[in-house]
């Protein structure tokens, strides 16, 4: 699946809750599915700051694709960097690289990837693409 | 009670809002309260018939528009009993008038002298005094707390000492409510002559504020935590103290005379006020504090202490439920963790449901970090808060806290 197809179908997936409660248990419940960051790189230097929450993030390239882990001490957050990790990981850095999340918005979490939100997840949108940026470039060389 | 909640709620006109579908139930008091419509149209009002600049025009309006101004200040200064409104200096917001003073105070303070807070300030009264020691090599010294959130009196006593320069610390916490002993520890600085300034951010509208009767040097607040606009505070000084400090800003208003040679600064409270003031912000300021004379302070206080009881009562009987912040003489400020529950998590949840609440270090990160906690979650009260509101914010908890489980 391209990221687009993967986008698309998170988008109809969340079609099917009509109540708030349904869509955030959810969400929840995809964070304690993510590919959890390894302990070891739970340190500083994959710390993305937000504020209130913290989000750890790291990006390994195998076979030319990039598998990305994290975590969160908060739980909706982790489920909503899960949601970003299902559509980018196992992907092309060139094509992530063009991600631009805009399914977030059609199933109303667009809130949460405001700069104001205090969350870590805009610096970690940054983040993940400063991962694709740098494999690609490690790539051409 | 003496107060009618239904009657005091139609004068607000954003508590009909509806959030995320639900009927907004607004705890987020501490970091600013709503207006009622008295002081929105008051604002309305000045540029609608009043508007001119200040204190310079011959004409009507400006006479009309300064009277009302100077009125204000008038005002300001009965509400909190000041001797005169030579002491009342308008400033931006609580931040901007401790700021002002630490500017201030750049010629009083040196190498090796202390200057004294407390862990519970928030960064507001934490920062300008922090700079200020760098600055001038001086020391920055922090009184630590009780488990319960209360000032520890045995420390402090024995960090005064006569190389402190300045006592600053907060009337009410803004992240667990206590209310410090301010006469009691005012009058322990000034035994070893010891100026004090005291942020009063969360003290205007929840208790009764008489600087004649604290004695304190400073007292610094927000127009906006006070049912008034934001963007418009006061710094209250004792005359002789204002009188001796260096202007903080130059420019317009704070101007007597000028040549190029020299300036001749004018006298109290303008000698503090550089540039055409906040005019409609003062004077919405002063109705907001008018809103409050009228319902008068000791039933404000009466009432948000019985939302303070009810919801403590009902929070603490949920399980994992940690309160933080416990003194014995607290505001409607409670801030709490459940288990090892984010804040965030709660917050985000609470708000799909329409209640607004705080989330996280409140700006007071010292504080939070004193208790090894990763923020909490504060529900603040006002005037026109309700035990239904509160019914349904425990409701509306317990759901938050079963999706989290």
């Amino acid at each position: 699946m391209t990221i687009k197809e993967k986008e698309d179908a998170l988008v109809s997936e969340f079609g099917m809750f009509d109540e708030w409660m349904d869509k955030y248990s959810y969400i929840i419940e995809l964070g304690k599915e993510m590919p959890l960051i390894d302990e070891k790189h739970k340190d500083p230097q994959h710390l993305i700051s937000g504020c209130q929450s913290r989000v750890w993030l790291n990006a390994e390239i195998k076979d030319g694709k990039i598998q990305f882990t994290a975590d969160s001490d908060a739980v909706i957050t982790k489920g909503i960097i899960s949601l970003l990790l299902k559509v980018v990981s196992n992907e092309e850095p060139k094509d992530i690289a063009g991600a631009n999340f805009g399914f977030l918005e059609k199933i109303g979490l667009k809130d949460h990837l405001s700069p104001t939100r205090a969350n870590g997840l805009v610096s970690m949108v940054k983040q993940i693409k400063l991962y694709a940026k740098a494999f690609q470039l490690k790539n051409m060389n | 009670m003496n107060i009618n909640i239904e009657k005091i709620r139609s004068d607000f006109p954003i508590l009909s809002h509806k959030i995320n579908g639900k009927q907004l139930v607004y705890f987020d008091n501490g970091a600013t309260n709503q207006k009622p419509m008295q002081v929105i149209n008051c604002i309305s009002d000045y540029y609608s018939n009043m508007n001119s600049n200040v204190h310079r025009g011959v004409h009507q309006l400006s006479q009309n528009a300064t009277t009302a101004f100077e009125e204000s200040r008038k005002y300001v200064a009965d509400f909190i009993n000041a001797d005169s409104e030579k002491e009342i200096i308008f400033t931006h917001g609580t931040t901007e008038s401790i700021n002002l003073i630490a500017n201030s105070f750049e010629n009083i303070i040196g190498k090796g002298d202390e200057i004294l807070i407390t862990v519970m300030e928030h960064h507001s009264n934490l920062v300008p005094w922090q700079q200020l020691c760098f600055k001038k090599g001086a020391k920055l010294k922090v009184v630590p707390i009780t488990d319960e959130g209360d000032l520890d009196m045995v420390f402090l006593d024995s960090m005064l000492s006569e190389k402190v320069k300045l006592l600053a610390f907060a009337h009410i916490s803004n992240v667990m409510g206590t209310i410090n002993p301010v006469k009691e520890i005012t009058a322990k600085a000034h035994k070893l002559g010891i100026p004090v300034l005291i942020d009063g951010a969360q003290a205007i509208a929840h208790a009764k504020v008489d600087v004649t009767d604290l004695d304190c040097e400073f007292y610094c607040f927000s127009a906006h935590k006070a049912y008034g606009p934001m963007g418009m505070g006061v710094l209250y000084g004792k005359q002789q103290w204002l009188n001796n400090l260096q202007p903080y800003q130059y420019g317009g208003e704070m101007i007597s005379t000028v040549s190029f040679e020299k300036t001749a600064f004018n006298e109290l409270p303008y000698k503090f006020e550089a540039g055409t003031p906040n005019v409609a912000g003062a004077l919405a300021m002063a109705e907001g504090l008018r809103y409050i004379d009228n319902i008068g302070i000791g039933n404000i206080v009466e009432h948000e202490d019985d939302l303070l009881n009810y919801a403590t009562n009902k929070l603490t009987d949920i399980d994992g439920m940690r309160i933080v912040g416990r003194s014995k003489n607290k505001t409607s400020v409670i801030s709490f963790l459940v288990g090892d529950i984010h804040p965030y998590d709660i917050g985000t949840l609470l708000d799909q449901m329409g209640v607004a609440v705080r989330t996280g270090n409140h700006c007071a990160q010292p504080l939070i970090d004193n208790f090894c906690i990763p923020g909490t979650v504060r529900a603040s009260f006002a005037i026109y808060n309700s035990r239904e509101e509160i019914d349904y914010f425990i409701g509306a908890l317990k759901k938050s806290l079963a999706m989290l489980a």
